[in-house]
C-alpha cells in the first residue's frame, strides 16, 4: 500500500512544477494561426519563452502587456489594448490568447471583460479571444495547460451537425506522441480533430520563407465543429472536471466522452485501440498488431532487467501515471511516486497499480526536488524518470535519469521523444533499460569487488 | 530627425529606438526606456537582473517571496562556478498560493527563513521579493529585521518586484543589498589599506565556467592580489572584506557601475573599467591596471604576461581569422559593455558586426557602440523577434550571438549562433577565452549543416553541389 507524504510547507525546497500560465501557453502553440499574451509584467513572459524554447528548441514568441508600475496601481487595461493591437499588427493572428500572471490577478482586473470592451472598441465582434484567467499562484503549469485548452474549447465550439468525427484531447506530450497519436488514427481509417496539435508547430521543419507564427496547429474551424462529433477522446484522467474540454462538449453539446488513460504501455494502448474499434465499427489494421506484438516481444526481452529497476517517475499527473503504469506492466515497480501538483486525483488512480507493487511506494504530492530526493534516498531509488530537473537527483544521489516530460532543457530533442503507442512504448521501455543496463555495466565490477573481495592475493595468490 | 527606419510592419513606438549608423548625424537612439507592450521583448525583469548579479553568492542562501514560478524558473540556470559552499544552487521559495495573496505572506515568509536557517548553516540570506509581494504589500525589511536579530545572521531583502522597472531596476537592487552586506558596522570610513601587495575588487564577473578563475590568475601574475569577485565565486566573509581594496576593476558597467560608484563616495575606491573579452581589451586592461597602479616592476610583467599568453594563442586565433574573414555577424545581447566588447573582438577574427543591440544598454554605451559601428550598421534597443529576424536578414548576416530565446530564430533562419549568455559552460574571457570564442564561431559559421539548409532555398550559403559517388 501506498505510504502518503503531502506535507504544508512554508518552503518549496527546488521545485518540480512549473506556474499556471507556462502551461497555459503551450495549448494556443498547438492552434493554427494563433499567437498569445501574458497580461502581466514583462518578466513572466520572458522566463516562460526562455523554458519553453530551451525544451522545443523553437523560437517561442509569447507577448506581454508589460504591465509598470502605473498599470498596477490604476488597472492594466490600457496596456492590454496597446498589447493586442501590437501583436494584431505584427503576427496577423485569426486568434489570441490571453492568459493572466499572478500580477494581473492580483490587481484584480478582469481580463474577459477587457477582451470584451476591446473587441467592441474595435469594431471586431467575430474575432476569437480567448481570455483564461491562469494566476501564477493557483495551481501548476497541468491545470494552466488544461485550462486554457478548456476556454480555447468553451470559447471556440458552437452548436454544429453531427459530422461522424472524433475529437481527440491530449495533454501536453512530444510533438512526436501526437504525430504517434495521428498515425494510429489514420491507419485506423478515423476521421479526427486533435487538439492542441502541436506536432508541426513545435517541431517545426527547416522550411523557406520563415513566417512569425509556425505551420499547423488545430485548425479553428474544426474546433468550432468539435460539437458534431460522434464521440470525445481525452487523455485526461487526473483533469478536474472543472477544468476537463471533453466534460464540457458532453454537458453542453452531448457528445459522448472517453476520458482514457495516456496511450502508453501495453494496456491503456489497447484500451485506446479498443475504444476506436467501438467507434469506429472498424476492425485491427494488421500493421497495429504487428506493432502490439513487437511491444510484447520487447517487454519479454528486457522483463528481467527491468525487474532490477527501482523507479522514481515524477512530472505531471498525467503522465505520471502513464510512465508507473507502463514500468509496472513489465516488472519495474515504481518505489517513489511524485507530483508537484496538489488536487489531481492522481493518488485515488495510483491506488491500485500502488497496491500491486511487491513493496511500499511513497506517494508524494506538492512535491518539490528536495522531498523527492528525501525519498529516493529511503527508497532506494536506482532509477529516475521524468523531466530534466531530475538530473539534481543525478548529481546528488548518483541516480540514472531517463529524461521524459516536460521540461527537457539539458538534452536536446525532447520535442522528438517518442513514448507512446506500442511502438512508442517499446521505445520508452528501451530508453528505461539500456539506462539500468548502462549503469549497471559502469559499477558492477566495482561494486563486486567491494562487496567480495577478501583479498587471496595477499596470500600469493597471483595470475 | 524622427524616424530612423521606417517600416509598415513595424511597430511605430519602436521606431525611435532603431537606427541605422551614418544616416543622421550624431546617436540619437531612445534606450532605458520601458518596454511596449505586445511587443515581445527579450527582456527580462527586475526580479531577473537581481538573481543574475546575487546568485553566485555562493554560501547564501537564496530565498524567492513569491508565487513557485519566478523561482522554478531560475532553479541552477546559470553557469556560475564555485570553489566552496554549493548552496547558491538551490532555489528557495516561499510559494505563495491564492490564500497568502489574499492574507498576506510575512508569517509565511518569516516561518520559511527559519525552516532554512534551521536545516541549511548560512550567515547570509537574500530574500528576493516578486511583483506579488509588491503588491499585497508584504513588509520585508521587517519581517528581515526581526528575523535578522532572531537567528543573528545578516538577511537581507532585495527589491525585485518586477514591474517596478525592467532588468537594470534588478541590478541596482542587487547592488543595494550587497551595499548593505559589506556596510561595516558602525565603524568609520576610510578603511586603512597597509597591504604592500595592492589588492583589487574585481566587479561584474561571475565566474562563468571559471573566467574569474582565469582573470584572478593573470593577475596575480602581475602582482595583483584579487580581494573579492563580485559577485562570481564570492561568499559572505570575503564580500564583508570588500572595503580593504586599493582599487575597484569593473567589467560588467551595466550591472556594476552603481556600486563602485558607492563605494568611491563611501569608502573612497577608485574604479577603472575593464574587458577581458578579446585579446586586445585583455591586453588594454592588464596595461591601464599597471599604470593606474603606477608599479614599473608590475608593467614589466604585464608586458611578459601579454606577449607569452599572445605568443600562445595567436596561430589559433589566425588560423580562424583566415576562415571568417568577410563574414558578417549580428549582436544582441543583455548589456552594452558585452554588445562593445564583441564588436573589438568580432574585428579581432575578421567579421564585421553589422547589427548591434541590447536588452538595457545605458545612453553613454549606445554612444559608444555608435561611434566604433561601422557605416550602416543597424544598432537598436529592446528589441523583438520580429526586428532581430528582418535585420539579421536585410543586412545578410552570417552569425548571431544572442541568449537561449534567441538561438532557435537564427536556427530556423539558417544563421550561425553564439551563446553568449550567463548559462555557457565554457569561459570566453581573457587569451584562453578568446580561443574559445573563435574556435565557437568558426565550429557554428563554417559547419556542413547550412549547406543542406541552402538547398531548400534560403539559407545564406554557397551550396556544393552533391558530390557523392553515385554508381
Ligand atoms: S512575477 Fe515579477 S518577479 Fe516574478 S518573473 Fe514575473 S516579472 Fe519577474
Ligand atoms: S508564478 Fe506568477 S509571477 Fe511568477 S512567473 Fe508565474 S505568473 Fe509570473
Amino acid at each position: 500500500m501506498p505510504r502518503e507524504k503531502t506535507h504544508y510547507r512554508n518552503v518549496n525546497e527546488n521545485p518540480c512544477n512549473m506556474c499556471m500560465p507556462m502551461g497555459g501557453i503551450l495549448p494556443f502553440k498547438g492552434i493554427e494561426d494563433a499567437m498569445v499574451i501574458i497580461h502581466g509584467s514583462q518578466g513572466c513572459s520572458t522566463y516562460m519563452r526562455r523554458h519553453i524554447a530551451e525544451h522545443f528548441n523553437e523560437p517561442i514568441d509569447v507577448g506581454s502587456s508589460s504591465l509598470n508600475e502605473k498599470g498596477t496601481i490604476y488597472g492594466g487595461a490600457q496596456n492590454l489594448f496597446q498589447a493586442l493591437n501590437n501583436i494584431r499588427r505584427v503576427y496577423k493572428p485569426r486568434l489570441i490568447g490571453i492568459l493572466t500572471s499572478c500580477l494581473a490577478e492580483t490587481i484584480g482586473d478582469d481580463v474577459g471583460g477587457i477582451a470584451r470592451d476591446y473587441l467592441k472598441q474595435q469594431g471586431l465582434d467575430e474575432f476569437p479571444l480567448v481570455a483564461v484567467a491562469t494566476p501564477g499562484y493557483g495551481g501548476t503549469h497541468s491545470e494552466g495547460y488544461w485550462m486554457a485548452v478548456y476556454k480555447i474549447v468553451a470559447g471556440l465550439a458552437r452548436p454544429t451537425a453531427k459530422h461522424g468525427g472524433i475529437n481527440i484531447i491530449v495533454p501536453n506530450l512530444s510533438p512526436a506522441d501526437i504525430r504517434e497519436i495521428k498515425r494510429i488514427l489514420e491507419m485506423m481509417g478515423v476521421r479526427y480533430t486533435l487538439l492542441p496539435d502541436i506536432s508541426e508547430t513545435l517541431d517545426r521543419p527547416i522550411a523557406r520563407p520563415y513566417t512569425k507564427i509556425p505551420p499547423g496547429g488545430t485548425g479553428l474551424e474544426d474546433i468550432r465543429c468539435m460539437p458534431g462529433a460522434a464521440a470525445t477522446i481525452q487523455f485526461g484522467l487526473t483533469v478536474e472536471e472543472s477544468l476537463s474540454p471533453g466534460h464540457y462538449l458532453q454537458s453542453e453539446f452531448g457528445v459522448p466522452l472517453y476520458n482514457l488513460p495516456v496511450p502508453m504501455g501495453v494496456e491503456a494502448t489497447d484500451l485506446l485501440v479498443s475504444r476506436l474499434l467501438e467507434i469506429t465499427g472498424g476492425s485491427l489494421p494488421r500493421a497495429l498488431e504487428l506493432e502490439r506484438g513487437r511491444l510484447l516481444d520487447c517487454m519479454v526481452d528486457s522483463h528481467k532487467y527491468n525487474a532490477q529497476g527501482r523507479g522514481a517517475v515524477f512530472g505531471d499527473p498525467e503522465l505520471v501515471y502513464a510512465m508507473a503504469r507502463t514500468c509496472a506492466e513489465n516488472g519495474l515497480h515504481p518505489a517513489v511516486v511524485a507530483t508537484g501538483s496538489g488536487n489531481s486525483g492522481l493518488k485515488r488512480l495510483m491506488e491500485p497499480v500502488l497496491a500491486e507493487c511487491p513493496e511500499d511506494v511513497l506517494f508524494l504530492d506538492q512535491a518539490d526536488f528536495m522531498s523527492i530526493r528525501t525519498a529516493c534516498r529511503d527508497a532506494g531509488v536506482n532509477i529516475a524518470i521524468g523531466h530534466s530537473d531530475g538530473k539534481f537527483l543525478t548529481e546528488k544521489e548518483g541516480i540514472p535519469l531517463v529524461r521524459m516530460g516536460f521540461p527537457i532543457h539539458d538534452h536536446v530533442g525532447g520535442q522528438r521523444l517518442l513514448s507512446i503507442g506500442y511502438t512508442g512504448t517499446a521505445m520508452f521501455l528501451d530508453r528505461v533499460t539500456n539506462t539500468l543496463l548502462d549503469n549497471k555495466h559502469k559499477n558492477y565490477r566495482a561494486a563486486m569487488y567491494r562487496k567480495f573481495y577478501w583479498g587471496f592475493k595477499e596470500r600469493g595468490h597471483t595470475c | 530627425m524622427s524616424t530612423a527606419v521606417p517600416n509598415e510592419n513595424l511597430i511605430t513606438e519602436r521606431q525611435l529606438s532603431i537606427l541605422v549608423k551614418g544616416r543622421q548625424r550624431k546617436n540619437q537612439l531612445k534606450c532605458d526606456a520601458e518596454s511596449i507592450a505586445g511587443c515581445v521583448s527579450q527582456r527580462a525583469c527586475v526580479y531577473c537582473g537581481a538573481r543574475v548579479v546575487l546568485n553566485p553568492v555562493t554560501d547564501a542562501i537564496h530565498l524567492v517571496h513569491g508565487p513557485i514560478g519566478c523561482a522554478s524558473y531560475t532553479w541552477d540556470i546559470r553557469g556560475s562556478l564555485s570553489s566552496g559552499s554549493e548552496l547558491y544552487r538551490n532555489s528557495f521559495s516561499t510559494d505563495l498560493k491564492e490564500n497568502d495573496v489574499i492574507f498576506g505572506g510575512e508569517k509565511k515568509l518569516a516561518r520559511a527563513i527559519d525552516e532554512l536557517v534551521e536545516k541549511y548553516p548560512a550567515e547570509l540570506v537574500f530574500v528576493y521579493s516578486t511583483c506579488v509581494v509588491g503588491v499585497i504589500g508584504d513588509d520585508l525589511e521587517a519581517v528581515c529585521r526581526a528575523a535578522s536579530q532572531k537567528h543573528g545572521i545578516k538577511i537581507i531583502p532585495v527589491q525585485s518586484s518586477g514591474f517596478i522597472g525592467n532588468k537594470s531596476a534588478g541590478y541596482r537592487a542587487a547592488c543595494d543589498a550587497l551595499l548593505r552586506l559589506i556596510e561595516p558596522a558602525g565603524e568609520p570610513r576610510p578603511v586603512k589599506r597597509l597591504n604592500p601587495v595592492p589588492s583589487v575588487n574585481y566587479l561584474g564577473d561571475f565566474n562563468l565556467a571559471g573566467e574569474a578563475w582565469i582573470i584572478g590568475d593573470y593577475l596575480k601574475q602581475i602582482g595583483v592580489e584579487v580581494n573579492v569577485v563580485f559577485t562570481g565565486d564570492s561568499n559572505y566573509r570575503d564580500l564583508k572584506k570588500a572595503p580593504q581594496a586599493t582599487l575597484n576593476i569593473m567589467q560588467c558597467a551595466g550591472s556594476m557601475a552603481y556600486l563602485a560608484r558607492r563605494m568611491e563616495e563611501l569608502y573612497g575606491i577608485p574604479s577603472m573599467q575593464v574587458s577581458f573579452l578579446g585579446l586586445d581589451d585583455t591586453a588594454a586592461s592588464l596595461r591601464n591596471i599597471a599604470s593606474f597602479l603606477n608599479d614599473p616592476e608590475m608593467k614589466r610583467r604585464v608586458e611578459e604576461l601579454i606577449r607569452r599568453e599572445t605568443a600562445a594563442v595567436k596561430p589559433q586565433i589566425e588560423h580562424y581569422r583566415s576562415k571568417l574573414l568577410g563574414k558578417k555577424a549580428a549582436v544582441y545581447v543583455g548589456g552594452g559593455f558585452k554588445a562593445i566588447s564583441l564588436i573589438k573582438q568580432f574585428r579581432e577574427i575578421g567579421i564585421d558586426v553589422v547589427m548591434v543591440g541590447t536588452q538595457t544598454g545605458r545612453e553613454e554605451e549606445y554612444q559608444t557602440l555608435h561611434d566604433i559601428s561601422d557605416d550602416g550598421t543597424v544598432i537598436l534597443d529592446d528589441a523583438n523577434p520580429s526586428e532581430l529576424e528582418r535585420f539579421m536578414t536585410e543586412k545578410g548576416a552570417h552569425l548571431l550571438v544572442g541568449g537561449v530565446k534567441e538561438r532557435p530564430l537564427a536556427y530556423k533562419l539558417g544563421v550561425a549562433f553564439i551563446d553568449h549568455n550567463h548559462d555557457r559552460k565554457h569561459p570566453l574571457s581573457g587569451y584562453v577565452g578568446a580561443v574559445n570564442f573563435a574556435r565557437e564561431v568558426y565550429s557554428t559559421v563554417c559547419s556542413p549543416v547550412w549547406k543542406y539548409t541552402r538547398e531548400i532555398g534560403g539559407g545564406l550559403f554557397a551550396a556544393g553541389k552533391n558530390a557523392l559517388p553515385e554508381r
